[in-house]
């Protein structure tokens, strides 16, 4: 369904401008929203993710939305999260180790193995776990120097290949979850977010 | 196993491309979005647009050229040239950049690079670093487009700046820029060996052969504008020639 809207949550220092025009390329009109009932409300949400563990942990937590995003993703509503956005939603991350991350599930960010250049900045290869909907075999951009090595029980996985195997993207019903950047990673990444964009209601449905 | 990268620069002037020889004879090459787009299409890994306005007044084309660019491009973008400050950088990563390059503001204060890295974070932080060789076999820090030469040994400024927070060196030769005579591969090695983040080669890059050393030498992407503005060789070119060579590249 092109033409819907699609809630971006402003978080600061993300590069949210990339974000926005990947999803308007994908058909989708994108606005920015920074309150908990827009959380609450939107029909699709993306939470894109730049910067550190902590500070984004801390503006989410000053502005009422820990709470509400935990349970817009436990209850399977559209959600897309980017990089960091990704990584918010497990328990926590070696980058912060005194701060607790969303909690949705509970594997733990960990940096990069130090054999590899850190940050992670260019193109990887990904392999799919065979039950992906969304994520389809391709290359895409990452800017990372933190990573999940496990996926999470029930979550259809992407991997690739950075000093060791890490999660790529994880998928459930019409969660997309992305350690690269859709908004980046070409036509592929266009691709994708279409999927995601027009997926979603027929997914709920499934959940 | 991460992909070399390809990267065209588009070293840009009042809002046009420009292509010059060491920094100076500039001649104009086209439209910045235009010539984005057509290296995309060419399979392009990234962007790098470098304003070098010799004029405040140039300069402020540069926002309004990387919106214009980020809305039809969907591959990053990096862009620097004439970053003095924070609100500067901001501008620009709200415009729609991905990454951010600093070169003169961060040798005048270091600490811009530690502003910049804990703000914004490492990933969107480059260092640009351009080196001129010196009589001994090392190199020098080259600042304000090449016409100050510092005392600041190039090592050891790529290292600093690694630890104040800069997630990638753009790394200049300045001898070699324009030159078409490829890559200063000593430095290249001598920096890669040296610092723990992607280093991006550049600077006197004529055929797809320069880049395949620059990137056996240990660069992790290349960058380039004559070669690709002139049309001699097209980035798919470059990369099926690295391909048929045993990199690895996205196609």
């Amino acid at each position: 369904m092109a033409g819907k809207t699609v809630a971006v949550l402003r978080t600061g220092v993300a590069n949210v401008a990339s974000v926005l025009a990947g999803l308007r390329r994908a058909g989708a009109d994108a606005c920015l929203v920074d309150d908990a009932r827009s959380v609450e409300e939107a029909d699709q949400l993306v939470l894109p993710g730049v910067g550190s563990f902590e500070a984004a942990m801390t503006q989410l937590r000053s502005r009422g939305l820990v709470e509400p995003l935990a349970q817009r993703v436990c209850a399977d509503r559209s959600t897309l999260g980017i990089c960091l956005g990704m990584q918010l939603l497990g328990s926590g991350s070696e980058e912060s180790p005194n701060v607790a991350g969303l909690g949705v599930f509970p594997e733990r960010a960990t940096r990069f193995d130090s054999c590899v250049r850190v940050p992670q900045l260019g193109w990887n290869f990904l392999s799919i776990d065979s039950a992906c909907r969304l994520i389809q075999p391709g290359c895409a951009y990452f800017a990372n120097s933190y990573r999940f090595t496990e996926a999470p029980v029930g979550w259809r996985a992407a991997w690739s290949d950075h000093g060791g195997r890490f999660v790529a993207a994880l998928e459930r019903g019409s969660i997309l979850a992305c350690q690269f950047h859709p908004e980046l990673s070409g036509a592929w990444g266009v691709a994708l977010l279409r999927r995601w964009v027009t997926a979603s209601e027929a997914e709920v449905v499934e959940c | 196993m991460l992909i070399r990268r390809v990267i065209p620069c588009l070293d840009c002037r009042d809002g046009r491309v420009v292509k010059g020889v060491r920094f100076s004879n500039l001649r104009d090459v086209g439209s910045p979005i235009e010539c984005a787009g057509a290296y995309e299409a060419q399979g392009a890994d990234e962007i790098v647009l470098l304003d070098v306005s010799a004029t405040p007044e140039g300069r402020e084309h540069q926002v309004q050229t990387v919106r214009a660019v980020r809305e039809t491009l969907s591959i990053p973008l990096t862009v620097g040239g004439g970053v003095r400050s924070m609100e500067n950088a901001r501008g620009l990563l709200e415009a729609g950049a991905d990454k951010v390059a600093v070169n003169t503001a961060a040798v005048d204060d270091p600490s811009l690079i530690d502003e910049l890295a804990g703000r914004f974070g490492c990933q969107c932080t480059v260092l640009a670093v351009d080196a001129a060789r010196n009589q001994d076999g090392s190199w020098c820090i080259v600042v304000q487009s090449g016409r100050t030469r510092t005392g600041l040994d190039a090592v050891d400024w790529c290292r600093d700046g690694v630890q104040r927070g800069a997630g990638e060196i753009l790394l200049t030769s300045f001898d070699r820029d324009g030159t078409r005579s490829g890559y200063d591969l000593e430095l290249l090695a001598a920096v890669t060996h040296r610092v723990s983040v992607p280093v991006i080669a550049s600077g006197g890059a004529s055929s797809p052969e320069h880049m395949f050393e620059a990137l056996r030498a240990g660069a992790d992407a290349v960058l380039a504008a004559g070669i690709f503005h002139d049309a001699k060789f097209t980035v798919a070119d470059v990369k099926n020639f690295l391909a048929r060579n045993g990199i690895e590249v996205r196609q």
